[in-house]
């Protein structure tokens, strides 16, 4: 079985493949390269549940709390050394590992067989099924590395094509602008991984291995001020990825790119990399930021970003008429849970919650598209195209509502349990606040959920949805969408209490070297929180299915008017970024550094430029012509190019001189000093 | 070693030289033929090349191989000197490699006024002060070679240049040949100073020996040569001028290889001879290269010219090559020395579509164009990938120029400051992703989009033949570096270990 | 002392000086640059003869302030009789003294 969980390198290198074929082969086939891209990801997925199958059989070490399963750490080459410094290429697998390797592929897979239907006749369709099979294969180079070198390749091809895909319809303005924002964003974040990866390799004494930094972290081995520092700045790189507070606007304009990809890219798998870095590497932001110390006041930055955008994200969520946006601050939210879940120490639920929410999130997002490509006419607009689906599109509608409330968090639904066990964390860690934190966000995910299913499948026909006839999608699309909702519905049962298999297979050595706590399902903080679910549902249904409440409110009143405005400006973060500091960036000061250049450097330069040639001049006309005259007349300059420069010459300006003068002097000063000195 | 080692580096030298004088010797007319044998020159360059990779020794890189050390100008004491180590090997066949790709590039557009036979002959001749510059060990034989690439590129520029071509020939000569003046100073003063010798492993040798306060100036002649070559802020307004007026191989040749005469200088004489002076020099050193990564990314937002724009791309990479050289440690070096080979792989390839777009639409200008990815998507899916590997994506060569040097600057060499490498490590940062936005803009307004009006029905050929010959072995290689790394840091890492023997770092 | 302080004062005034004198195309300010040059070496003068006690040093500055002043108003002259043959005191257009 090792022989397994050691060649899980191939998972990622099958889809590079796939890329590479499609790239160079897939227009001469008979459909387009969709069928390399299917097949590929196919055998990833099976060789991801064989691998995980392989991980389950292995043998634990220790006893009780302290029991797990040795991670596999497996070089595979040297890939490069300098200095000294052997830096390998490798693969790492643990428990969180396989279960990524599981989600990704599984995702992937159905995102793929998706896409055949989806995308048909798209003008890009062979490059479509390429990136996104390189895309995958990012994310699955990312979460087996050995190395943090090899996450930042995994990190930045994902960043490659995120960009490639949110830009798919470039004809378009607004879609290249998507695309470029999310990567400025991201490659902003980014200046943390590149700094903290350094950081860390030398804090650990020389080495890029994620096991040992993790390790010589929890030791105390390394000084506090370059782990916060690590830390820090690696926690900047997933605030870009993870599209946390304040760096989270990139993630509703990636909308613009299919709906498959914000699926795949946007809700399973791209954007919980940031999170999945804090998972990988929570020995370095455990001990830099003090999450399980005594005395730790219930605070720490990872939890409050997290906190933050938790809220931020769901209020959004309220005022959006996309439902992909609506979907896409749902996932800034969501990630936001995730965040906050490894600030207070939840590490099983935050990565409980990666797993869950990739399945119900990617759900909803397929069925989001199912809606657009057959009930509203390739329109993603609630408010004008949508309404009363429920009765045309019978599998959309259930597998959303499945969704939802896996989302929204009802008891035996996934997102229940994976969101119970971070506040579980949240509560028996001492970080109180941040459980009120989860408590509300809770709340207002049941209700905006609510809200998109009524505006969506509900009410009145609008727009397209009444022109067109809607109908329900072929199978290639409801397909996927039947296997995630089961999914959604039954995943949150592996870590039920008193199975708790889950939790088990992802305890590793940083779990048992850290002491990080684990807490058991207490129905107390279950019930509290399925209530508080109930109570965002029925405030949801009565305000929208129902009409109740002071409708219209917003009109009325100045204040909330404001309030208003202000979340549909999105907090005016985007007016910030966009006009003042891309502005910025983009306009003035580059012409500043320009004018600089050209008047300021360029002026000495020309002035010392004019002075040599009326060296030049001096030298012709004064020596060459009168002294010499005649002796050399056809020496010097050959007849056109002498010609050429002469012509500039003649100026006779005062400063070319003054400019020989001060260069000859500058020349024999040097000459000088060089002479005199000892 | 068999008899002809003795003989390979100096062919390798040489030969472009008599291929030169052989074109010379074709009557004017005779085009194919000046052609034909150009390429066999460079070719027969390029397999010399191929023999001295297969018969370097590896595993000791550090060592000058295929030495060769005969008299030349007793009077002087300078000799004819010649050697390889791990450091020049790469860079040398970077300069072969890139002569072949210009040669097949320009068979079918000579730019105006044509005259195929003298551009040719041109470009041979600075194939020989390219190859020679990597390959001298003598101070004097260095100084002929970095001096003898100067002419042809000047009339390259002079005569096969663009409308302001005069100015900016003339502005490229004299700023490198100013600076050329102090480091023949330099030189000298190496002589008396360092016991009457131009010998550079001899004169590593004695490293030291020389009081600090000399060694100094001495390299602050130096600098002022090897900088303006570089060019590092703010000795490099030549280069704009020069590449936008430079016909498209002259840009590629200056961006590949040109620029890097100045870094190697730095590596291979000014560092190991005057470590004392270097490390004095470090931290300006460092403080000019970051300054130019940003000032370089910031003078490319403000850019409308194409290949302007990719002009000042080319100061920014270098800060991070001279970022890298001036942390004085094996991790920069190594890094500087892979990014010298990426950025002439990855430039190189950017100036060859620059020209080749200007050729298709007559215009240089990133406003007018747009929608390159309708029009010709071949060629505006390379522009992407260059685009790509230009902003260091891990995975591409460029990355691997860029991501080491700022690692090594989180500790640089023992008796540097920390904490001011450490605000050049942050700063340089910043600049990659100054670099994607400008990449990425210039992608967006170039290549995304529909066509301009004015082109729209104009049309537009897609990559041909001599393009594709002369990019592919380009693209490929900046995947294959960039994939593993190793192939390029094994043969470098020997030869860099001994120039930083002099500093090693605290805890090294 | 800080003697560097001042040395340091003197070479920024110097390179200010030297730029405005090759780059500046006005001849007042070219002439204005010409004093900014010369104040930087009285900066020396008078910096160095306080730091070795030598009475010289100060003696040296007070030539330059009267030859500056005398300078410039021979200085002056010259460019209002520039102006009033040319009406204008760009010296790029002055090239009288081309051979």
């Amino acid at each position: 079985m090792n022989t397994l969980l050691r060649n899980a390198w191939l998972i990622p290198a099958i889809p590079v493949l796939s890329f590479v074929l499609i790239i160079f082969f897939g227009k001469r086939l008979p459909k387009k390269g969709s069928e390399i891209g299917v097949a590929a990801l196919g055998i990833s997925l099976v060789l991801s549940i064989a691998t995980a199958v392989a991980w389950i059989s292995r043998h634990p070490v220790g006893e009780g709390h302290e029991k797990f399963r040795h991670a596999v750490d497996h070089n595979l080459f040297t890939w490069f050394s300098m200095g000294g410094t052997d830096v390998r290429f490798g693969i790492h697998v643990d428990g969180l590992t396989v279960t990524m390797l599981f989600v990704v592929t599984l995702v992937s897979f159905l995102v793929h067989v998706f896409s055949t239907e989806y995308m048909k006749g798209d003008r890009r369709y062979t490059h479509f099924f390429a990136a996104l099979s390189l895309f995958t294969s990012g994310m699955l180079i990312l979460v087996t590395a050995a190395t943090t070198l090899q996450m930042i390749l995994g990190w930045e091809i994902m960043g490659l094509c995120s960009f490639m895909l949110i830009g798919h319809w470039w004809e378009e303005q607004a879609n290249s602008d998507a695309a470029l924002k999310a990567f400025f964003t991201t490659r902003t974040g980014d200046i943390g991984l590149l700094v903290g990866v350094s950081v860390l390799f030398f804090a650990a004494d020389r080495t890029f291995n994620a096991a040992k930094i993790n390790e010589l972290a929890l030791d105390g081995h390394m000084s506090h001020w370059a782990l916060l520092m690590g830390a820090t700045a690696l926690f900047v790189a997933v605030i870009g990825k993870s599209a946390q507070f304040p760096l989270h606007t990139w993630l509703p304009d990636a909308m613009a790119g299919p709906t498959p990809v914000s699926a795949l890219i946007h809700a399973a798998t791209m954007v919980v990399a940031g999170v999945y870095l804090v998972a990988r590497m929570y020995g370095v932001f455990w001990s830099a930021f003090s999450i399980g110390a005594e005395g730790h006041a219930g605070v720490n930055p990872i939890a409050i970003i997290g906190g933050i955008t938790i809220l931020i994200a769901a209020a959004l969520a309220f005022v959006q008429a996309d439902i992909k946006k609506v979907l896409a601050y749902s996932t800034v939210s969501q990630l936001g849970y995730m965040i906050m879940g490894l600030g207070v120490g939840a590490w099983t639920g935050a990565v409980f919650h990666i797993f869950t929410h990739a399945f119900f999130k990617a759900g909803l997002f397929l069925g989001a598209g199912s809606v657009s490509h057959s009930g509203s006419h390739h329109s993603f607009d609630m408010k004008k195209d949508m309404g009363g689906l429920k009765k045309h599109m019978p599998i959309t509608y259930w597998t959303f509502v499945v969704c939802s409330v896996a989302l929204a968090g009802l008891p035996i639904l996934a997102g229940f349990w994976s969101k119970d066990e971070i506040l579980l964390g949240a509560g028996s860690n001492g970080y109180t606040a941040f459980l009120v934190v989860g408590l509300i966000g809770a709340a207002m995910t049941a209700a905006y959920m609510t809200r998109c299913v009524y505006l969506t499948f509900h009410g009145e026909a609008r727009g397209n949805a009444a022109e067109h006839h809607p109908h329900e999608s072929p199978p290639a699309i409801t397909g996927p969408l039947v296997v995630l909702a089961s999914l959604a519905a039954v995943s949150g049962l592996l870590n039920a209490p008193g199975f708790e298999l889950f939790g088990k297979l992802n305890l590793n050595e940083v779990f048992a070297h850290a002491g990080i706590p684990e807490h058991h399902f207490s129905l107390l903080y279950a019930g509290g929180s399925t209530l508080i679910a109930l109570l965002g549902i029925t405030a949801g249904f009565l305000w929208y299915f129902r009409q109740l409440g002071p409708h219209g409110i917003t009109e009325r009143s100045r204040l909330l008017r404001a309030g208003y405005v202000f979340l549909d400006q999105k907090y005016f973060l985007d007016v910030l970024y966009t006009d003042y500091i891309i502005g910025g960036i983009k306009g003035p000061i580059p012409r500043a550094v320009y004018w600089f250049n050209q008047n300021v450097l360029d002026g000495v330069v020309n002035g010392v430029g004019v002075g040599a040639r009326a060296v030049a001049n001096f030298v012709y006309d004064v020596i060459d012509q009168k002294i010499v005259d005649g002796a050399v007349n056809g020496a010097g300059f050959s007849a056109e190019e002498g010609g050429s420069v002469l012509r500039v010459i003649q100026n006779g300006r005062v400063q070319s001189y003054a400019a020989v003068m001060f260069g000859v002097a500058a020349v024999s000063a040097l000459a000088l000093a060089l002479i005199v000195s000892r | 070693m068999n008899g002809f080692d003795h003989w390979a580096l100096t062919a390798a030298v040489f030969l472009p030289l008599v291929g030169a004088v052989l074109v010379g010797l074709v009557p004017k007319t005779d085009e194919t033929l000046q052609k034909a044998i150009a390429l066999v020159t460079s070719l027969v360059v390029l397999a010399d090349g191929a023999y001295l990779l297969a018969r370097f020794d590896y595993g000791n890189s550090s060592a000058l191989q295929f030495e060769v050390n005969r008299h030349w100008i007793d009077a002087i004491n300078s000799r004819y000197h010649i050697g390889i180590d791990g450091i020049s090997l790469p860079l040398l066949l970077l300069s072969m490699f890139i002569t072949v790709l210009c040669v097949i590039y320009s068979w079918d557009h000579f730019p105006e006024p044509h005259n195929p036979k003298a551009f040719l002959m041109l470009m041979l001749v600075l194939e020989v002060g390219m190859n020679g510059t990597f390959a001298a060990q003598d101070l004097i034989l260095f100084f002929v070679f970095f001096e003898l690439v100067l002419l042809p590129m000047y009339f390259m520029i002079g005569v096969w240049g663009g409308a302001n071509r005069q100015y900016a020939s003339i502005k490229f000569f004299l700023f490198t040949l100013f600076g050329s003046a102090l480091m023949i100073l330099g030189f000298l003063a190496l002589y008396f100073k360092g016991g009457q010798t131009f010998d550079i492993p001899t004169l590593i040798n004695q490293g030291g020996a020389i009081a600090h306060a000399t060694q100094l100036w001495i390299f602050a002649g130096l600098f002022m040569g090897f900088a303006i070559k570089v060019p590092m802020f703010p000795f490099h307004t030549w280069l704009p001028d020069a590449h936008t007026e430079a016909p498209t191989v002259g840009s590629v040749i200056l961006a590949a290889i040109l620029l890097k005469l100045g870094t190697y200088g730095f590596i291979r004489i000014a560092i190991p001879i005057l470590p004392e002076a270097a490390k004095s020099w470090a931290p300006w050193i460092g403080g000019l290269a970051v300054i130019g990564i940003i000032y370089g990314a910031l003078a490319c937002l403000a850019q409308k010219d194409l290949k302007r724009l990719i002009a000042f791309s080319s100061v920014a990479h270098m800060g991070f090559v001279m970022l890298g050289i001036a942390t004085l440690t094996s991790y920069g070096i190594n890094a500087a020395v892979f990014g010298m080979v990426a950025h002439g792989l990855i430039t190189g390839m950017l100036f060859f579509l620059a020209g080749s777009i200007q050729e298709r639409f007559h215009t240089r200008e990133i406003s007018r164009l747009g929608g390159l990815l309708v029009q010709a998507p071949q060629l505006g899916w390379i522009l992407g990938f260059c685009a790509m590997a230009s902003l260091g994506l891990p995975g591409l060569a460029g990355f691997w120029g860029e991501f080491p040097a700022i690692l090594s600057s989180y500790q640089p060499a023992a008796g540097l400051s920390e904490p001011l490498f450490r605000f050049y490590m942050v700063v340089a940062s910043v600049g990659t992703v100054f670099a994607a936005g400008y990449l990425l803009w210039m992608y967006q307004r170039t290549a995304f989009g529909v066509p301009k009006e004015e082109f729209e029905h104009s049309h537009i050929h897609d990559v041909h033949g001599p393009e594709w010959i002369a990019w592919a072995p380009l693209l490929a290689l900046i995947v294959v570096l960039g994939v593993y790394p190793h192939l390029l840091f094994h043969v470098t890492d020997g030869a860099v270990n001994t120039v930083t023997a002099a500093f090693k770092a605290v805890g090294n | 002392m800080l003697l560097n302080e001042f040395l340091f004062l003197a070479a920024f005034l110097f390179c200010v000086g030297v730029y405005g004198a090759l780059a500046r195309k006005n001849a007042v300010l070219v002439l204005m640059s010409i004093e900014l040059i010369l104040n930087a070496v009285n900066i020396n003068l008078v910096a160095f003869a306080a730091y070795g006690h030598l009475i010289a040093g100060q003696v040296f500055a007070l030539f330059v302030v009267a030859i500056a002043a005398a300078e410039v108003g021979v200085g002056l002259a010259i460019v209002l009789l520039i102006y009033r043959n040319r009406h204008s005191v760009d010296l790029t257009s002055v090239n009288s003294m081309k051979g």
